[in-house]
């Protein structure tokens, strides 16, 4: 699994998402409240750049008239048709069986070992003292 | 939360290799709210800001259900210089037009001056939509053509607005809305049938307006989705009012195009009509031949929305009775529930009728073959 140094940790802060082609595919990845994932920037459904679209929860319900509302902005809702998508896993909760998207774990890393790995930085300038965030391919 | 937005992937494509398609269902906004001030009189103008604009339903200055996205658009449409979703040309071609080889796109503009209580206004405001699209739209781009936008509840004036934009080149088809004061067989709306005939214009009814009745048959639902749903329920009235009132009988060289309200229904609501016509005839004597005969011979449908079963060859079971002859497709561009083209048909389909469905079936009914 190749992996690649996308941006240092100060460029990418809380509710920050970076659009980024690895590969020849379209990645996103996002910082959720100091967690980062990655996810394929491309909705399985019609193909619209899923990653456009704004982060909510998840609404749930057991019985007409109860609604629960969690994973607060950690659904990804497509910029088109609305279809919703966990960024942790890329599951979509209409059909899961049919539909998913691709989840890159993504994560930090020092610089003294980026600097030392086999990485590729994108664009990013590697200082040994910074940290980096990372996302496996 | 920072969202940062990036040319989406059809921006950046090539249009190389894409076959050229038909787009029969496009959007087009006003970036400003006086946007059309320029083709009002200024009478209209100072009414417009002194009375405002009043539809036949209470509660429209936001829309009765929020629609789901933004202006019920993509989010990844708004135009760079800004405005609402579809209210750049300049951005259009590049989201659209361009990326997927759009050869011919059709105008629907909504939101205009149809279905308005004051009559007058509503001529006005409709004259001046068709205005602005020239200026605006078909005038800067020769892909796109214009619908004809017409106070629809004024027959006599939505016929005299016809006739006075008849033969110009930049219109291909009159615009009504599916939810007007009555369903659309009735005689208030005969004269708007009679100019366009003689036009020789199709008459696309859009799904969506503001007539005063209730979103669904059955009351004001609690929903959105249901609103959705209900906008085909809302063509099947207007398509069995036209068919029982003889608007078919009484215009045979009438084309209907269903806009937007889905095709799936379209076999079952024939074979009811032809059904109960068999036993109730004599109650409808100008009705002279089975219902069907009319719907399949006067009636098109454009795609978005396409219903979506499980086994796809329900969906050709459908098609095959509506006819590969009969259906336009349309993405409603920039509505949050477009249609990416090269998604929509499955494998398996012969080339001719891919070749119908995507362009050649629009390029003759809107007489640009």
């Amino acid at each position: 699994m190749a992996r690649h140094v996308i941006a240092a940790v100060d460029e990418l802060p809380p509710g920050a998402r970076k659009f980024l082609e690895i590969d020849g595919r379209p990645i996103a990845v996002f910082n959720i409240k100091g967690e980062y994932f990655g996810l394929m920037n491309r909705c399985p459904h019609q193909g619209a750049a899923l990653c456009e679209g704004p982060l909510i929860g998840l609404a749930q319900s057991r019985e007409p008239g109860e609604i629960e509302y969690t994973k607060l902005g950690e659904i990804i809702r497509c910029p088109w048709h609305g279809w919703e998508f966990d960024i942790r896993t890329g599951q979509s909760y209409c059909d899961p069986r049919r539909f998913r998207v691709k989840a890159y774990p993504a994560h930090v890393e020092p610089g003294a070992s980026v600097v030392k790995g086999p990485y590729v930085a994108e664009t990013v300038t590697v200082k040994v003292e910074s940290n980096y965030v990372v996302v496996e391919l | 939360m920072n969202i940062q937005f990036r040319e989406s992937p059809e921006a950046a494509s090539p249009l190389t290799a894409k076959t050229a398609i038909a787009d029969c269902d496009i959007h087009p906004a006003r970036a400003t709210r006086t946007e059309l001030y320029p083709y009002l009189a200024k009478r209209w103008q100072h009414h417009l800001e002194i009375y405002g604009v009043h539809a036949y339903q209470g509660m429209t200055e936001g829309p009765p259900y929020p629609k789901a996205q933004p202006n019920a658009s993509r989010r990844d449409a708004y135009p760079p210089e800004g405005g609402p979703q579809g209210s750049s040309l300049s951005f259009m071609q590049k989201q659209l037009l361009d990326p997927n080889n759009v050869q011919l796109g059709v105008l629907n503009p909504l939101n205009t001056g149809q279905g308005i209580r004051n009559h007058e206004l509503s001529a006005a405001l409709c004259s001046a939509i068709n205005d602005w699209q020239i200026d605006k739209w078909t005038s800067k781009d020769k892909r796109l053509k214009a619908s004809i936008v017409v106070g629809n509840e004024d027959g006599l004036s939505a016929a005299a607005e016809i006739r006075e934009r008849a033969g110009d080149k930049n219109f291909v088809q009159v615009l009504l809305l599916s939810r007007n004061v009555e369903p659309l067989g009735q005689r208030r709306y005969w004269p708007i049938y009679q100019a366009a005939e003689e036009a020789g214009l199709p008459v696309g009814v859009h799904a969506f307006g503001f007539g005063g009745n209730p979103i669904t048959p059955s009351g004001w639902p609690s929903y959105y989705i249901e609103e959705m749903v209900g906008h085909s329920q809302c063509q099947q009235s207007a398509l069995a009012s036209l068919v029982l009132e003889g608007v078919f009988e009484r215009f045979p060289k009438l084309k209907m195009v269903m806009i937007e309200a889905g095709f799936g229904w379209a076999p079952s609501l024939a074979w009811r009509l032809d059904k109960a016509w068999q036993r109730l005839r004599s109650e409808v004597p100008h009705v002279k031949r089975p219902p069907s005969e009319y719907i399949r011979e006067q009636v098109w449908w454009t795609t978005q929305p396409m219903e979506d079963p499980e086994r796809r060859e329900d969906l050709f079971d459908v098609i095959n009775w509506i006819g590969w002859d009969r259906l336009l497709f349309a993405t409603d561009y920039p509505h949050w529930d477009y249609d990416e083209p090269s998604r929509v048909l499955p494998a398996g389909v012969s080339e001719a009728n891919r070749e119908a469905f995507y362009l050649g079936n629009a390029k003759k009914l809107y007489g640009l073959a």
